[in-house]
């Protein structure tokens, strides 16, 4: 299967099984298209038509280099993985990755958020440390010979229990080197009560800080205010550009979310940029399709230019000498993950667990509060082996609307949360959100493509 | 090749041999969170 497309005057080939990426000129891009489907003379006789310019023996010439890289399985590569889809649904998994909820509350009030203000529809809570020790604990007794153990602080807001998240990280750089482990950290948070102390120890523990804040003041301050209804725009931005400048080792991201009121969500990334971020995201909102802010049909054409006219601002500064990078469009096209990682996807469920305050044990932050999602908890362990079946069966084979999907192998069947939130079954499509995946894979190829044809 | 110019991938059918290792970032683990792409995680094999 390949998926040919023409973007900023670039013809681009890829193929779906092998991911090889080919730049083509016009005569190979309608050979490539009409390959499989004509017999070689006719195939020979519409180029002829289509372009009268080039010679018969031109078009045999690029023939012939098509049916090498076919050969050298990087073009219409078969499909070799499917045969070893019902060994990977049924692989030994181990742990790996913990979203650790040290905070079901809040101190912002944002209506979007799919968390319900940080409570995920039930009680208020912070976790403690006896807790969260059980939940690292947990994580290494069921972690195999895995060496990289990541841990996500999240909430609601983890800096409302910020105490306890230094004491954990304490107690797990006391016990990983027994384990031969290494904890990477990660920090999630709205930014309201980032002081000083936060800023130094993040900057020094955590390999990672994602920062909310969704881009311009009108657009952040609609969404993501205090319950007295304040606006956080003012009170985050000095607090992340501090820790931002400060910070000399680790990733952070500049992460917004973009419903239908702002659609045009590339204005927001230019303020980020101003404010002088360059490490961002910017995600679709997720929420119910009657909610208000819902992304709607019309606004997908409009995102999705907005996808373009982002690659070309990506494009532009990086020729300026000041690059930023967006989350989605990053690609590592020679470094990137194995076969087996682009098959299985995320790992929710089985590779990674959420863990509430009350160290109940969920698929993901995404299901937490959903109790038909349990899988058990810290002290009995995952207890729920049928649903952790159902999510090991998650890959990019799982569901039919996949198998004549070029982008299979770079979302590996998406997310399951977003499945069962759109079509109640965590086997299902959630189309709009291919849509745009398919947009953003096509953008973040383009710029991959125009890199390596300018430094040519 | 004259026509078309083919970019430097991950040989994905031999990481069939030399993969699987796990050691990688969990996808959604990064900026996203409500979302899955694995294409941008980078593979960790050689850092285990």
């Amino acid at each position: 299967m390949i998926h040919c497309f023409q973007l900023k005057g670039y013809h681009i080939v890829l193929d779906t099984v092998s991911s090889s990426v080919h730049v083509v000129d016009e005569v190979a891009f309608d050979l490539i298209r009409r390959y499989e489907e004509l017999p070689r003379e006719e195939l020979v006789t519409e180029c002829l038509a289509l372009h009268p310019e080039v010679s018969k023996a031109e078009i045999e010439e690029c023939l012939a280099d098509i049916e090498e890289l076919r050969k050298e399985r990087k073009l219409f590569t078969p499909d070799l993985y499917r045969p070893n889809v019902e060994k990977i649904a049924k692989r030994e998994t181990v742990l790996k990755a913990m979203c650790l909820h040290v905070a079901h509350t809040c101190n912002l009030d944002c209506e979007y958020c799919f968390a319900a203000q940080g409570k995920y529809h039930g009680e208020r809570a912070l976790m403690s440390l006896k807790t969260g020790k059980k939940a690292l604990d947990f994580l290494i007794a069921n972690s195999g010979t895995r060496h990289n153990l990541e841990v996500d602080f999240f909430g609601g807001e983890p800096l409302m229990n910020w105490q306890m998240v230094k004491d954990l990280v304490a107690y797990a750089r006391e016990i990983e080197k027994e384990h031969g482990k290494r904890f990477r950290f990660t920090l999630t948070t709205n930014g309201m009560l980032i002081d000083d102390d936060v800023i130094d120890f993040a900057n020094r523990e955590m390999d990672n800080v994602v920062l909310s804040l969704d881009g311009r003041k009108s657009v952040n301050d609609r969404f993501r205010k205090t319950v007295g209804g304040v606006g956080s725009f003012d009170i985050i931005v000095p607090k992340f550009q501090k820790l931002v400048v400060e910070r000399k080792q680790g990733t952070y991201y500049m992460r917004g979310t973009f419903t239908h009121l702002n659609p045009d969500f590339v204005e927001d990334i230019k303020t980020m940029l101003e404010l002088g971020f360059d490490e961002l995201s910017m995600e679709p909102v997720v929420c119910a399709p009657s909610d208000p802010y819902a992304l709607t049909e019309a606004d997908k054409a409009v995102v999705m230019e907005q996808y373009e006219a982002l690659a070309d601002l990506m494009h532009e500064r990086a020729k300026m000498g000041k690059p930023f990078t967006f989350y989605h469009y990053m690609l590592d096209l020679e470094h990137g993950p194995c076969i087996y990682k682009r098959i299985s996807g995320c790992g929710s469920g089985t590779e990674y667990v959420a863990v509430t305050p009350n160290g109940d044990l969920y698929p993901c932050h995404q299901f937490v509060g959903d109790e038909r999602f349990k899988l058990g908890d810290l002290d009995s362990g995952i207890q729920n082996l049928d649903m952790q079946a159902q999510f090991k069966r998650c890959n990019a084979y799982s569901r039919p609307e996949c198998a004549d999907c070029w982008a299979r192998l770079f979302c590996s069947g998406g997310c399951a949360a977003n499945a069962f939130h759109a079509t109640g079954d965590l086997q299902g499509v959630y189309e709009y959100g291919c849509d745009l995946f398919k947009k953003r894979i096509e953008c973040a190829l383009y710029l991959k493509v125009a890199e390596q044809m300018e430094e040519e | 090749m004259k026509r078309i110019v083919t970019l430097k991938t991950r040989n994905l059918e031999e990481s069939k041999k030399n993969g699987g290792c796990g050691e990688c970032q969990t996808s959604c683990q990064s900026a996203c969170k409500t979302s899955c792409g694995v294409a941008n995680q980078k593979c960790e094999k050689a850092s285990k």
